[in-house]
């Protein structure tokens, strides 16, 4: 096991007293492309600079390929940042902006053509070399940014926000370009987002971030399969939310009393609870089903159900929304989401029937409440 | 071209010569605008076209055109007094054009950057300047300088020192505004780039701070230049007997009598403030050609 190419101790940043960045504990392998995700304002900004040594931690140590970076000065450390504002230099002509660094750094004329010319292909920018930058489009001014620092070769590339200021098509294609360069290059990309979308689709592992807080790090699939908690699991897609209090707890499984439905339901859990810990329960809406759809074992103990109202339908396209009420109507409505190939979902329902809602037992994630 | 607060019109019109320009451009498609702005040409410009045509006209009295000569250009030419005075007032205009750029731009940035216990009484007080009446000014340099017993037999270009010092006092203030307004919108973001490829803090002031001040370091220096060239108030009270710069030796011609040689004189100093101003132009015009990214 090789030690990580980053990890952050203990990181802090106050701001006259507020806390922008609390404790931030990371670590980051070699060749990964890590995410950090959270709503706006959470922190992330100032955690990446305080990566790049542009922003000086309050408390905690930012340490690279084994070397403390507390005393290294940001022109001096082995990365670069692609910054959410693209900073592209207004004065410079996109092929000075690319080479500053390197021209920074002494490289003799001959090998920074060539460095260049090679980037400008990576980047697809290739022609465009004597534009200015107010005769570029947002999408190029995003790839020069990207240019500029992949060229200097860093051990690590910082992008903060790096597709935010695209539009929903530009942004779609520029994902998988930037997976692409970061596969084809190797170099470690650590990127910012608020797009819970764009962390699940385009990165290795993801650190959700509230309150400059880590929430909880884990792969695309286990943060959205497993939320530690109930901010992670809104956070990165939808969810249905019950609470509840455990009954019973059995050899991985666990039975909870859904007091405002009055029923037990049971849950597989890996977490060690104990009887009348307080807890939700959270289930994805494509986990749902209704009861009259086949499931592939109608076995009872691997399903729990509940009754309720059918509210609303709403279409799509590809999946519907269906919205479930309860007869205590404080309840929140479960969202119950359906591919549209079936046709008995098509036409079998109407607003007002009765259903029953099911899920498997290992469908729905227990939290604790705090 | 930033305009600035200015109790002396006549000084900030230079600065906006290219802006009334596009306002030309722009007028000419309305009549009633083309009306007005004719009228308003006429009555600012009447006055300096009359002198500068006279200032070819053949006659010792002003007051009748008898003809077209070139003899009061040759005279003046030869007059030494009078060139002794506008080869002064050129060195101390661009010696106060550095000195008030260099003082202009670090009270710029100390005012922009820095949070220091009462600044906002300095800011005031750097501001003074811009709004004290310049026979004050005058005054106050004169009292000044008699105060600390500045001597006043030194050599040629040392006794300029004097002028030199009180204009570029009263001029950097001006810098200092402009250079501020366009500090104001410099993007954070291009600096902390700079410095994450690599750059230090002389590289950040070179390539990231140079640039963008550019225009406004040309519209302070500008400024500063032309507000030093004709300045006739302050440096009345500062100069000594020996001493004499254009604006002055203007005056005390006139006193005798207003002849072709003064106009011709006038013109000349009209000539060179226009050409500074045509050259700031063209620079920034170089400048926003080189991509203008705000
Ligand atoms: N220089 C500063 N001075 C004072 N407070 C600051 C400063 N920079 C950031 N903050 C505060 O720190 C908190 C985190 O800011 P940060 O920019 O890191 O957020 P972010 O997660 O990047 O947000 P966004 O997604 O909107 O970019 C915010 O509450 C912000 O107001
Ligand atoms: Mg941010």
């Amino acid at each position: 096991m090789s030690a990580p190419l980053i990890s952050l101790q203990g990181l802090s940043k106050s701001f006259q007293g507020n806390d922008a960045v609390k404790f931030v504990d990371l670590t980051v392998d070699k060749g990964e492309f890590y995410g950090i995700l959270g709503p706006s304002g959470c922190g992330k900004t100032t955690l990446l600079k305080m990566i790049a040594g542009l922003e000086e931690p309050s408390a905690g140590r930012v340490i690279i390929d084994g070397l403390d970076m507390s005393p290294v000065p940001a022109n001096r450390r082995p990365v670069n940042t692609v910054f959410q504002s693209y900073a592209i230099f207004p004065h410079m002509s996109l092929e000075d902006n690319i080479s500053y660094g390197l021209k920074l750094k002494g490289i003799g004329s001959g090998e920074l053509k060539k460095r260049v010319l090679d980037m400008l292909d990576v980047v697809d920018l290739k022609g465009l070399e004597r534009r200015w930058p107010d005769q570029l489009s947002g999408g190029q001014l995003q790839r020069v940014a990207l240019a500029r620092a992949l060229i200097m070769q860093p051990k690590v590339v910082l992008l903060d926000e790096p597709l935010a200021a695209l539009d929903a098509k530009l942004r779609e294609t520029m994902k998988y370009e930037l997976v692409k360069i970061q596969k084809e290059i190797g170099i470690t990309f650590i990127m910012v987002t608020h797009d819970q979308q764009e962390a699940l689709s385009m990165m290795d592992k993801i650190a959700v971030m509230n309150e400059g807080r880590i929430q909880q790090v884990d792969q695309p699939n286990l943060l959205y399969e497993k939320p530690k908690n109930l901010f992670v699991a809104n956070f990165i897609g939808s969810a249905n939310c019950l609470m509840g209090r455990v009954a019973k707890v059995e050899k991985g499984r666990t039975h909870v009393m859904l007091a405002d439905l009055n029923q037990e339901i049971i849950a597989f859990s890996c977490e060690n609870f104990k009887v009348s810990d307080r807890v939700q329960v959270i289930i994805r809406p494509e986990k749902l089903t209704f009861q009259d759809i086949e499931l592939p074992s109608n076995h009872e103990k691997t399903i729990n159900r509940v009754s309720g109202k059918l509210l609303e339908i709403i279409y799509h396209g590809g999946v519907s929304t269906f919205r479930v009420g309860f007869k205590n109507k404080n309840l929140k409505p479960l969202i119950v989401s359906q591919l549209n190939d079936d046709q008995q979902t098509k036409d079998g329902y109407r607003i007002g029937s009765h259903v029953e809602v099911c899920w498997r037992l290992d469908a729905a994630t227990l939290v604790p409440v705090i | 071209m930033q305009s600035v607060r200015n109790p002396d019109a006549g000084k900030v019109k230079l600065l906006l010569f290219g802006e009334f320009i596009s306002a030309i451009k722009s007028s000419l498609r309305n009549p009633w605008l083309n009306i007005s702005l004719l009228v308003t040409l006429l009555f600012l410009y009447t006055p300096i076209i009359v002198l500068i045509i006279f200032s070819f006209n053949d006659s010792r009295r002003n007051i009748v055109w008898k003809g077209f000569t070139l003899k009061y250009y040759k005279k003046m030419f030869s007059n030494e007094i009078l060139l002794e005075a506008f080869l002064n007032s050129i060195v101390i205009a661009l010696i106060t054009t550095i000195l008030s750029l260099v003082l202009g731009v670090l009270t710029a940035i100390l005012l922009w950057r820095f949070q220091f216990p009462l600044k906002s009484l300095y800011q005031g007080m750097v501001m003074i300047p811009v709004i004290v009446p310049e026979i004050c000014i005058g005054i106050a340099f004169l009292v000044f300088f008699n105060m600390i017993g500045w001597p006043s037999d030194l050599i040629w270009p040392l006794s300029l020192a004097k002028i030199i010092f009180a204009h570029s006092l009263f001029c950097f203030p001006f810098v200092a505004i402009v250079v501020r307004a366009k500090l104001v919108n410099l993007n954070w973001e291009c600096e902390e780039a700079a410095k994450d490829l690599g750059a230090n803090a002389w590289h950040v002031y070179r390539d990231i701070w140079l640039p963008h001040l550019k225009p406004s370091l040309i519209a302070g220096g500008l400024l500063a230049f032309t507000l030093s060239l004709d300045d006739f108030v302050i440096t009345f009270f500062t100069s000594g007997p020996e001493t004499i710069t254009l604006p002055i030796k203007i005056y005390s011609m006139v006193r005798f009598s207003v002849t072709p040689e003064v106009n011709a004189a006038s013109t000349v100093l009209i000539v060179v403030t226009i050409l500074s101003v045509c050259t700031a132009i063209f620079l920034q015009k170089e400048n926003l050609k080189k991509g203008s990214f705000e």
